[in-house]
């Protein structure tokens, strides 16, 4: 054997590493984790000051809190619940899309390919169908699960698009899907499930991932 | 058999058609931007790459239009797949014949 020692090793290593930067979106911005989290603690803040205007203290009833008499600043639970929720989805898209263009721009990847879409299309199957289970439990007035199960829907949509992009984000679904199973037990602590779940843990996330993958 | 295996090593002998073979075996369809940056060469220099593997039969392209902008994308072909996988497995087996003279 004249050939240097390590080149049919080396070959393989080019192979594996080819291989996987083809099938791994590896483009997504720790910082877009930072943005998602941050609109989610002025979302969570934003529920607890409603619970607060409306005479309700601490976590207990955060779900629950269905008043016989109308909120002093005169929007329903159902109303405000759903524009808050909408504005920390808005504010979460908005900055992961800013953080995750702006990378692949600072390093000349393509952003919409088919890696792209598979990586979406994962995440966004687990998602509808808790996004479904979860109209359906408010419809039938089981309020203190959505939260939770909106953890745990999550957390599952993570791991399952998790094949496709860096393997960190596996933890970050685990994580959210155990934080989801210990609140089953603890119905009328949603606020501070999301709190902890959507909040602390994408910055958590975010940061972990910008200092390990982006400086 | 000598002359099947020296045969096969010409076709993955370069790094960008071994890339290329590498990332045609865990996705369908790559297009020609998506090889080009992912394996850092010139326009020129991965067409004459991707020829040279289309003349083995071990991929195959399809050109096609998204929106007005042309747009080629690549496939390994079954015979360039198991060329590939016949290239690991003497990958392997050279690096056992090295581990063994150790």
């Amino acid at each position: 054997m004249t050939r240097s020692p390590n080149h049919p090793l080396k070959q393989l290593q080019d192979i594996h590493r080819m291989m996987e930067r083809t099938s791994k979106f590896i483009g997504l911005s720790g910082l877009s984790g930072v943005g998602a989290g941050l609109f989610a603690l002025a979302g969570a803040a934003l529920a607890q000051w409603y619970l607060l205007a409306g005479g309700l203290n601490g976590y207990s009833h955060s779900l629950h809190y269905w008043p016989a008499q109308p909120h002093p600043w005169g929007w329903s639970p159902m109303v405000f619940y759903s524009l808050d929720a909408v504005f920390v989805l808005a504010g979460a898209l908005t900055s992961g899309i800013y953080f995750t263009t702006r990378r692949s721009r600072m390093k000349g990847q393509a952003i919409w390919d088919p890696l792209t879409k598979r990586l979406l299309l994962s995440l966004a199957i687990p998602l509808l169908a808790g996004g479904i289970f979860c109209l359906a439990m408010f419809y039938h007035g089981f309020f203190g699960f959505v939260a939770p199960a909106t953890l745990i829907f999550y957390g599952l949509a993570l791991i399952n698009g998790s094949k496709h992009t860096l393997h960190d984000l596996y933890y970050l679904g685990l994580c959210e899907v155990a934080l989801g199973c210990f609140g089953l037990f603890f119905v009328g602590w949603g606020l501070l499930l999301w709190t902890i779940g959507f909040g602390a843990l994408h910055i958590l996330y975010g940061l972990l991932m910008y200092y390990k993958y982006e400086r | 058999m000598k002359g099947i295996i020296s045969q096969l090593r010409k076709a993955f002998d370069h790094r960008i058609r071994l890339g290329v073979m590498s990332m045609l075996m865990v996705e369908e369809w790559v297009d020609f931007t998506h090889l080009r940056d992912n394996l850092e060469v010139s326009d020129g220099n991965l067409a004459s790459h991707l020829k040279a593997l289309d003349r083995e039969g071990y991929i195959e392209l399809r050109k096609q239009f998204i929106g007005r902008k042309p747009n080629t994308s690549y496939r390994a072909t079954d015979k360039g797949r198991a060329a590939f996988i016949d290239h690991l497995a003497y990958l392997e087996k050279i690096i056992n014949l090295q581990r063994g003279e150790q």
